[in-house]
């Protein structure tokens, strides 16, 4: 009985390795297309980085709808929608979908930075947003 | 022969007035329900299959979603509005200009794409036959391609009593986009006045 705190724990943890393996599987695709190490950094910087958004006519960044805390609920800022925690480590949801990671760095590079994420950049975004 | 004749007279002429009311009724049904005059080629005999209903007061409900695609998909950032709301044609251009869906970049896989399409088109409100949208269809000019269903003429008269701050300033709807925030049954097609509550306002009251 002394160790019943440790199911919770396993849980947890199951549920971050899930993400976890998606993020590698992931990476290793992004490295045969040529991308380098990831650099959780350097995702951070760019998930801020300021960007023209030309059919709204405003600078906008990944920070403008999803926040820079990843463990918070993000808003979208036209709809004003709830977009819940990117961080997996508090919904576990996230990252453990390699279509719906594709599906959304697919529509969100192109409605932020105008054009596709590059392979490293998925890389460091994903880096990133796992650390949280 | 004479009391025969008149016992013959007197189930015809009942035959006849029965016919008659039937008929009557039956005008009276087909006839556009709350007054709407607007001319449109869908007003006529196209939607025959009302028996169905087995209502004959207003009907404020449209066949719910039944898609988990369209749901799951297109729920992820918005109301899964009805496919009985739209033409098919509002439909078609919905889903073949994605990348540009109200100015959010909406992208799906193609077999995705093509997969709620087809959904869509199927249940749409000129292929479906339920009088909430025929009342809808009615409203939508033959040669218009509506890509909103608060451009409709049917919504802007249902929805125009109520006030901007009550919808567009009101920071808990900001949109007539967002149908559940007031209608509580909206997922489940129920749009009916009388269960409307509008956040920071209450009930609607005419």
């Amino acid at each position: 009985m002394k160790h019943l705190w440790l199911i919770p724990m396993l849980l947890l943890a199951g549920a971050a390795q899930a993400s976890e393996a998606v993020v590698q599987a992931q990476i290793a695709q992004y490295e045969q297309q040529g991308a380098d190490a990831p650099d959780a950094t350097r995702g951070m910087t760019k998930w801020s980085e300021q960007h023209m958004q030309a059919k709204l006519g405003k600078m906008v960044s990944c920070a403008s709808c999803h926040g820079t805390d990843l463990n918070q609920a993000g808003e979208h800022m036209r709809t004003g929608k709830r977009i819940e925690p990117m961080a997996p480590s508090v919904n576990p949801d996230r990252l453990s979908d390699p279509a719906k990671i594709e599906k959304w760095f697919g529509r969100n590079c192109e409605w932020t930075l105008g054009r596709d994420c590059t392979a490293q950049e998925k890389a460091d975004f994903l880096t990133f947003i796992q650390s949280k | 022969m004479k009391q025969v004749f008149k016992i013959d007279r007197f189930w015809g002429m009942l035959l006849l007035a029965g016919c008659i009311s039937l008929s009557m009724g039956t005008l009276a049904w087909s006839d556009s329900d709350e007054g709407y005059e607007g001319g449109s080629k869908y007003a006529g005999e196209k939607y025959g299959s009302e028996k169905n209903e087995g209502s004959w007061g207003r009907t404020t409900g449209v066949a719910v979603v039944t898609n988990k695609q369209y749901q799951t998909e297109c729920s992820a950032c918005h109301f899964a509005y009805q496919p009985g709301f739209l033409p098919e044609r509002s439909w078609v251009k919905i889903m073949g200009s994605l990348d540009d869906h109200f100015g959010e970049n909406a992208k799906l896989d193609e077999p995705t794409r093509i997969s709620i399409e087809n959904y869509l088109r199927g249940h749409a409100a000129d292929i479906l036959p339920n009088r909430f949208s025929r009342s809808f269809m009615r409203s939508i000019d033959a040669d218009s391609t509506p890509m909103r269903i608060s451009q409709t003429a049917y919504f802007h008269r249902k929805h125009r009593e109520i006030p901007a701050r009550m919808v567009k300033d009101n920071p808990k709807v900001r949109s007539f986009s967002n149908c559940a925030s007031c209608h509580g049954g909206a997922a489940q097609g129920s749009f009916d006045e009388d269960s409307v509550r509008i956040p920071g306002f209450g009930s609607w009251e005419d």
